[in-house]
């Protein structure tokens, strides 16, 4: 397993919100996590780029590292696990290159950023034409695709993704998982969370179902489209 | 007409100052949205540190016998204050603001201004009340062009603090570590995800904030030679106005409106009894900020987006 999630609990002051979820992530897998709002996907991410603090006890291990024992900014630069949050936040002020620059912003291997800013640039066509725009002022399809290179360039060994569907139109949806099928084949594994189970399940080879900040289901894509259950909840019927 | 133009060049001179200081403000509020109440404070240390190091220097230069020309005494001096007041910056950001990085704005605020007092008597109970006087490291030179008068150091102030908004400005727009600054006052909970350490941005923040206030310390420590342990309160005051007339967090708006600040000062003086200077001025910015609530460039507190 290169990820290995056990026991993970977290809580905003009084607040549970993962009542301590197991799951394990093979190297090149694409893996989803679907729920309901406020289920605890985001908080799931969140907890593996080390941005929210953990309870005690709860495990997290990536590649043989303890993910505790890193800060966040470490957990991209020396991990290669980057984020795409909920929401893309970009940095508008800073030009389409400029945020991709800023990625790269901790890594020592220059040629290869250079290669890999190539690489976005060759999946995502449009980003090279607005290389010199501020990125505020992207569409908001543009603005994923930023969002999606912006991760790719950070850290590539797994990316966490919260929801890239979010605000597209289904056409770019599409092409938007497709070029995340092909980032996969380069070889980075991805945990996607979305509420979209259907688009996510079409995209990814197995996947979780946390309610309430715990994990109620688990299984191959195949068979979770195919179970009641999921059908009902998050299917529409 | 000649009257005008001499306050012009005096406005000018106090406008440097308070630009120079509300510069600092401004770029540690854009990234830690905190006003660091001890900069003041840090401009007065930086004077005195320039005023140890310009007295070592002519202490050195006069006993090993040689004559170095006062010009690069003075770059020295501020290059050498420039660079230990940047360490003191980093010291308060690492020892005062870090571990309150999620506390209530409040006590980070409170935690600026103890700091600041602690300076402040910290350098009376070292240096005891004495006043010190600047060592004038240049000669003035007065020159008189058409009936206006100003000296080389009034010059040299205004441009070495020009020069230094200059390279400020070149080096947020320009570097890489200017981009992840500019980064960080949009979204500083993202900046990490991009694998860069805030522990990295901030420090070198309150560095380059610090180094400013310094040259403003030594500026103006040439322009007036009495060095007192509460030299930064007013005008670091005066300075703080300056940044949030500017716009909360705005580079330019702070440069502009510390020039401004100067501007109207000056400009009161000349027509009221000085007496009345600061008074006036300040009634006049009260009334600006009554309509522009927000500064020249400041943008309205959008909710703070969760990630
Ligand atoms: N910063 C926070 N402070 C307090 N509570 C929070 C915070 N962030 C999330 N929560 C709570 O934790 C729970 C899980 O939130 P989370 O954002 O992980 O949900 P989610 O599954 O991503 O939902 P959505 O699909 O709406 O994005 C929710 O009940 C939410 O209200
Ligand atoms: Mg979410």
């Amino acid at each position: 397993m290169q990820m290995v999630v056990e026991n993970l609990k977290v809580s905003y002051g009084n607040i549970k919100a993962l009542h301590g979820l197991d799951f394990g992530i093979e190297k090149g897998e694409i893996v989803c996590i679907i729920g309901a709002n406020g289920a605890g996907k985001s908080t799931t991410l969140k907890a593996i780029s080390r941005l929210v603090p953990v309870e005690a006890n709860s495990i997290m291990v990536f590649d043989g590292h303890d993910l505790n024992a890193y800060p966040p900014d470490r957990v991209v630069s020396e991990l290669g696990i980057s984020h795409v949050p909920e929401g893309r936040r970009l940095f508008g002020n800073l030009t389409v290159i400029e945020n991709l620059k800023l990625a790269a912003f901790a890594r020592k291997d220059r040629a290869a950023v250079q290669d890999d800013m190539e690489k976005v640039f060759s999946i995502f066509p449009r980003l090279r034409e607005r290389g010199k725009q501020m990125s505020g002022t992207l569409s908001g399809g543009e603005q994923q695709m930023l969002a999606v290179g912006r991760a790719f360039v950070s850290g590539r060994r797994m990316m966490l993704l919260d929801e890239p569907s979010m605000g597209l139109a289904p056409i770019l949806m599409l092409s938007m998982f497709e070029a995340l099928k092909e980032i996969n084949r380069e070889e980075t594994t991805i945990l996607l969370v979305e509420q979209n189970a259907r688009l996510a399940l079409n995209f990814a080879g197995r996947g979780y179902v946390i309610e309430n900040g715990r994990i109620v289901l688990e299984g191959n894509s195949p068979d979770l489209l195919r179970n009641e259950e999921v059908k009902k909840a998050y299917l529409g019927g | 007409m000649e009257f005008v133009l001499q306050n012009f060049i005096n406005a000018m001179q106090w406008g440097s100052f308070y630009a120079l200081i509300a510069l600092g403000y401004s770029m540690v509020y854009s990234i830690l949205m905190l006003f660091n109440f001890t900069h003041g404070d840090i401009f007065m240390t930086g004077a005195y540190i320039g005023f140890g190091a310009a007295t070592v220097l002519l202490f050195l230069t006069a006993s090993v016998g040689i004559s170095v020309p006062g010009w690069l005494l003075l770059i020295l001096t501020i290059l050498i204050s420039m660079m230990l007041t940047s360490l003191l910056g980093i010291i308060v950001e690492r020892v005062g603001y870090r571990p309150l990085r999620d506390a209530p704005r409040a006590s980070a605020a409170i935690t600026g201004l103890m700091i600041g007092i602690i300076l402040e008597t910290g350098n009376l109970a070292v240096l005891g009340a004495r006043r010190f006087s600047f060592p004038s490291l240049i000669e003035t030179v007065t020159y008189n062009i058409g009936g206006v008068y100003f000296t080389n150091k009034k010059i040299l102030i205004v441009g070495v603090s020009l020069f230094l908004m200059l390279l400020l400005h070149a080096f947020i727009r320009k570097s890489r570590w200017g981009m992840a600054m500019r980064a960080m006052s949009y979204d500083y909970q993202v900046v990490p995800l991009m694998g860069v350490s805030l522990n990295m941005i901030a420090p070198m923040t309150f560095a380059i904030g610090s180094a400013l206030a310094a040259a403003a310390g030594i500026l103006y420590g040439m322009a007036y030679p009495v060095l007192d342990p509460y030299m930064g309160v007013l005008l670091g005051w005066k300075s703080f106005v300056a940044a949030i007339l500017g716009g909360r967090g705005s580079i330019l708006g702070a440069a502009l409106a510390g020039f401004l600040l100067g501007f109207i000062e000056i400009f009161t003086a000349m027509i009221f009894p000085s007496t009345l200077r600061d008074l006036i001025a300040y009634t006049i910015i009260l009334l600006i900020l009554t309509f522009r609530p927000y500064g020249f460039f400041g943008q309205p507190y959008t909710t703070q987006l969760r990630l």
